[in-house]
């Protein structure tokens, strides 16, 4: 493999999160009953016409704006013609050859740095129904819900050279359309789904060798994966002196290798043509202006600024502005108390722990929030303010997460107020000093590590509340003595 | 006496205000010559006997509770390629034989909501295709002026319940010409409006572009009436324009005097029947004496104008009827065999020949490889004829030209040469191409009494001039007032 | 021009219609005397000419984002040739 260079282009299918469908008054909601989000025109019944979703194409502008696109003021619909039973037209609405989006850069970080990946376009699509297999096993089930939702299609060069950069573009992607709050980024689910063109070249050649396209890889892993086993099944060819097909093959997670789709030996001649029932998509310089206006702060610059204001390592930067609903919610807990670093490896380890188990990062944006972020600044509060330590910090943590109570009310509830009393303190330590003599010998004799065994008992006997930082200071003089 | 059935749209609307007759005593008359015509006309797919009479009923209601309107209580017929809720909708097709539409097309909507009453859906050319209505899939219609001849097509059946006083009005619809060229084999008005004028939701899509919805009627201000009726903007069809509608049969007053009328050289061509180029220039002369002014002009990309309709219309057709597949409505074949033979069968089952036909010479246009030099090229010269139209309207208000080559031919006569029966439309299909509006009335007959139609072509939105035209035109000569004989 | 029967096979799959061999000779003919027919295109000069897709001089018309259909009633579905309750039902789609 190494003789060769992989040379990747990514096509992502992003659903937008409009309210209605693209070209009907249809809910455009995912998870209703089958085909009851269905109308004359989603469902192809003759007569039907579409008309266009205005939100749909602010959206369209608001992807575009944010990588860098130049937006084309006049794009046209096209149609794409095919026989597939989710296609109920036998045409799908797309755009071909003027999209309304030319151009733009995804940046992402790579082993060797960052590097920008350009693309291509992006244009608008209304996206099919769905096919289910039946229980029987001789027929197919066809739910047109689906049908119709608004699609982005954002088209990378072939300007990505592994598995890994292929992983980086899309969680970037993904989180860029996040942050516009246009489309929720689910693969699982099927609203962000990103087929692979595929092929290799001998390092040095400007050619381009066959390319062949990867399918149905429904994960970020699954799509690193996928790419992993075809360059090498390529390289094998080519090695061995075979040549390469240019097919559609589907990933198989199961077999983890990639095969090719039986369906396709019919080639697709999509007979592309001006769509007639849709009139020059005109947008204007004002209309631009406005959607840039409004345009949140996105991925890069929130994580940069999260460096340079709050002096956060790059690493914490990252994992905090990766969703922007998590790095609104950091935001809002440092606005609340300023102490940065702690308040990251809060969320960093704790709040995302709960939020992954509950599956809460399934929403484009969490509103329920296992703590409030007020509350947890309140927590850092008082561990910086020495009412707790640290390791009592954690229990607190997750009474409140059970209970909803404010960690003041936890810590006087439950008497877990630290103590940072030197009396009390020193008092406990004579205790235990008196009650391990042999060991205290033997710690005065050289044996280090018993200092453990000492703050231990210490903690114990005072239920873990003793002051770490004063017991250490205290317990040192006290053996030292 | 009239019998009820034969008025005309404002006649029978008069009577109807002056509360002489009712919607309902007037649509059973209507009926009853449906019923007794039909098997010498079969211009219906479907009657509604009992939605019409409920319709009337309701119409009468509304009179007596102080509505009018022009159309109140008029018994219509609707072509069969509309939608009407809860009615048998086929576009003249097998594909589509037991489709029950579940809404109402706009142009449908607008009918019933100016209480006009639908007595049922009339035969057309399958999917709108073609010149004759032979390629209907259900019946032929004859045309009442001589039963061994065709009623035109596509709207044939919408011409010759017209013209065999089966209904007072019908809607039809024009592609190439077929609202207009009926409309002159059968001796009635029709029009075929400014595209975007009429609303095309609920209207089986054959041509996108090129597809508009039009009247017919006896007279032109019945055919005023109607346009009044179903023209406006609709927000569900996204071609359709914003503009306001005027009241058509409002300022009729038959004055022509100062009116520039261009005649084109082109549309006077070898192989056209003498007796409609006599009639034509007679009607012409009859202008001038009305006081307009008659100009020789040309449209030079006349010649062009069949290959390039029949690229598009044929490239945009085979696309529309992709969704008779079996699957969500209409016919299924062979599902037992796959899913590839259900698709291949039920098509091969459900389009006609002509269709098919269509549905090929498309998807050709816009394979790989042909796409630049056959569809791209039509849309072209698409380009160049709408400029042809534009350049003689900087200097003209009304074009004038005979509706179609010849009188209504035989049953059967050119079924054998498809394009023979292509290149009947030359006179109508231009208009289609440039967007503009068109509309035909008889301007004679020829020896074998066969009507001929005069066609009025105007500039966009301005149907009102060409109506003006054309009644002023009418209310100067008799042809209108020929009735067809007894069937 | 004149087509051959192997481009008219391979148009009837692309336009999914099963044509019997009487069909296929007969749209090989009928199809090449048309598209003869229509060779005159060829000959005129459409250079610098735009395309018109619209006869219509607007640009896109718009709807609001608002949900403005109810459920869809059954109606919508009575007219399937097959179902399984709500979905359609269609011979199995092998991938």
């Amino acid at each position: 493999m190494t003789s060769y260079e992989p040379v990747i282009g990514l096509e992502v299918h992003a659903e937008l999160l409009t309210e209605s469908k693209v070209f009907c008054g249809c809910s455009a909601k995912f998870g209703a009953p089958p085909n009851q989000n269905t109308c004359p025109v989603c469902l192809a019944m003759p007569g039907s016409l579409p008309v266009l979703n205005r939100r749909a194409v602010e959206f369209a502008l608001r992807a575009g704006l944010a990588v860098r696109c130049e937006i084309a003021l006049q794009s046209r619909w096209a149609r794409k013609n095919y026989f597939y039973p989710d296609l109920p037209k036998g045409y799908q609405i797309s755009q071909y050859e003027l999209p309304i989006c030319v151009g733009g850069v995804i940046d992402i970080e790579t082993d060797a740095g960052p590097k920008a990946v350009r693309l291509t376009r992006i244009h608008m699509e209304e996206d099919t129904g769905k096919n289910i297999h039946d229980a029987h096993g001789d027929a197919s089930l066809v739910d047109f819900n689906r049908c119709g939702v608004p699609l982005l299609e954002i088209v990378s060069e072939p300007e990505i050279r592994s598995a890994a950069e292929a992983g980086a573009y899309l969680r970037k992607l993904r989180a860029i359309l996040q942050y516009l709050e246009i489309c929720d980024g689910n693969m699982e689910e099927g609203s962000f789904r990103c087929d692979a063109n595929v092929s290799i070249r001998k390092r040095g050649a400007t050619e381009f060798g066959t390319k062949v396209e990867i399918k149905n890889m429904n994960s970020f892993r699954n799509v690193e994966r996928a790419i992993e086993y075809e360059l090498s099944r390529q390289a094998q060819v080519l090695d061995e002196g075979g040549r390469l097909v240019q097919e559609t093959r589907l990933w198989d997670p199961d077999r983890e290798v990639t095969r090719p789709m039986r369906s396709k030996e019919f080639a697709h001649d999509y007979r592309y043509f001006p769509e007639p029932d849709l009139l020059t998509l005109a947008v204007t310089d004002d209309w631009i202006a406005a959607v840039r206006q409004v345009l949140p702060e996105l991925p890069d610059a929130r994580r940069q600024r999260f460096v340079t204001q709050y002096g956060l390592p790059a690493y914490d930067a990252e994992v905090l502005t990766m969703r922007k609903d998590v790095a609104d919610y950091y935001e809002e807990a440092v606005r609340r108390y300023r102490n940065p670093k702690a308040l990251s490896n809060w969320v960093m380890g704790d709040v995302l722990r709960i939020i992954k188990e509950r599956k809460l990062d399934a929403a484009l944006v969490i509103h329920d929030w296992p703590v409030a972020p007020e509350r947890l600044a309140a927590l850092v509060e008082l561990i910086d303010a020495g009412e707790i330590s640290g390791k009592i910090a954690k229990s607190v943590f997750e009474e409140m997460v059970n209970t909803g109570k404010t960690p003041v009310d936890i810590v006087a509830e439950q008497g877990l107020t630290q103590i940072s009393d030197d009396t009390a303190i020193i008092t406990a330590i004579d205790q235990v000093l008196a009650a391990n003599p042999s060991k205290v010998s033997e710690y005065r004799a050289g044996k280090d590590k018993l200092f453990g065994f000492f703050v231990g008992q210490v903690m114990k006997e005072t239920q873990g509340k003793a002051n770490p930082q004063k017991l250490n200071e205290l317990l040192k003089g006290k053996l030292s003595a | 006496m009239t019998e009820l059935q034969q008025l005309t749209i404002e006649q029978a609307a008069a009577r109807l205000a002056a509360k002489e007759i009712s919607a309902v005593e007037l649509t059973r008359a209507v009926l009853e010559r449906i019923h007794a015509t039909e098997p010498s006309l079969s211009s219906f797919i479907t009657v509604t006997d009992d939605i019409a009479l409920a319709q009337a009923a309701a119409a009468d209601q509304r009179r007596a509770g102080g509505e009018s309107g022009p159309l109140l209580g008029i018994p219509v017929g609707i072509k069969d390629i509309i939608l009407t809720q809860g009615i048998r909708t086929t576009a003249g097709s097998k594909i589509l034989g037991n489709f029950i539409a579940p809404y109402d097309a706009t142009v449908t909507r607008k009918l019933l909501d100016a209480g006009a009453v639908c007595v049922g859906k009339l035969n057309c050319d399958e999917f709108a295709m073609g010149s004759s209505t032979e390629n209907s899939a259900y019946q032929v219609t004859r045309n009442p002026w001589d039963r061994e001849r065709v009623p035109g097509g596509s709207s044939g059946g919408s011409a010759s319940a017209v013209a065999g006083q089966q209904c007072l009005g019908t809607l039809g619809t024009d592609t190439g010409g077929s609202i207009r060229q009926p409309a002159a084999c059968c001796g009635i008005v029709g029009i075929k409006p400014t595209y975007g004028r009429v609303s095309r939701y609920g209207v089986i899509a054959y041509a996108s572009s090129l597809d508009q919805v039009g009247p017919m009627a006896r007279t032109v201000t019945g055919c005023a009436h109607m346009l009044g009726v179903i023209a406006g903007h609709d927000p569900r069809d996204s071609t359709s324009v914003n503009r306001s509608v005027p009241t058509y049969a409002a300022g009729l007053d038959g004055s022509v005097r100062g009116l520039r009328i261009g005649i084109p050289r082109e549309y006077f061509v070898e192989g056209m029947d003498p007796q409609v180029e006599e009639a034509v220039r007679a009607a012409v002369r009859v202008f001038e004496q009305l006081g307009a002014q008659v100009t020789q002009v040309s449209l030079p990309h006349t010649e062009y104008a069949i290959p390039a309709y029949y690229l598009i219309a044929t490239a945009e057709a085979s696309s529309n009827l992709a969704r008779y597949d079996g699957i969500k409505y209409g016919l299924r074949e062979a599902e037992s065999a796959g899913l590839l033979a259900m698709y291949q069968r039920t098509r091969a089952a459900g389009f006609g020949t002509e269709v098919k036909r269509r549905i090929m010479l498309g998807t050709y246009a816009l394979s790989a490889g042909y796409y630049d030099a056959y569809y791209v090229k039509a849309q072209k010269v698409r380009t160049l004829i709408r400029r042809d139209f534009e350049q003689v309207f900087f200097a003209q208000d009304v074009i004038m030209t005979p509706t179609a080559p010849t009188t209504a031919f035989r049953i059967g006569e050119k079924t054998a040469d498809p394009l023979q029966m292509y290149l009947s439309d030359i006179f109508t299909i231009s208009i289609n191409l440039a967007g503009v509006p068109g509309l035909s009335l008889p301007c004679g007959f020829d020896v074998a009494g066969l009507p001929i139609g005069l066609q009025i072509v105007g500039r966009p939105f301005e149907e009102e001039r060409v109506f003006q035209a054309a009644y002023a035109y009418e209310q100067a000569t008799e042809w209108h007032k020929r009735a067809v004989p007894d069937l | 021009m004149a087509l051959s029967r192997d481009e008219v096979r391979h148009i009837g799959l692309l336009a999914r219609l099963e044509l019997s061999a009487a069909e296929e000779a007969a749209f090989t003919e009928q199809l090449g005397h048309i598209l003869e027919h229509f060779e005159k295109l060829g000959a005129l000069d459409v250079a610098g000419v735009e395309p018109t897709s619209h006869v219509v001089d607007m640009t896109a018309a718009y709807r609001d984002d608002v949900v403005t259909n109810p459920p869809a009633p059954e109606v919508l579905r009575s007219n399937a040739p097959a179902r399984d309750e709500n979905f359609f039902k269609v011979p199995k789609i092998i991938e």
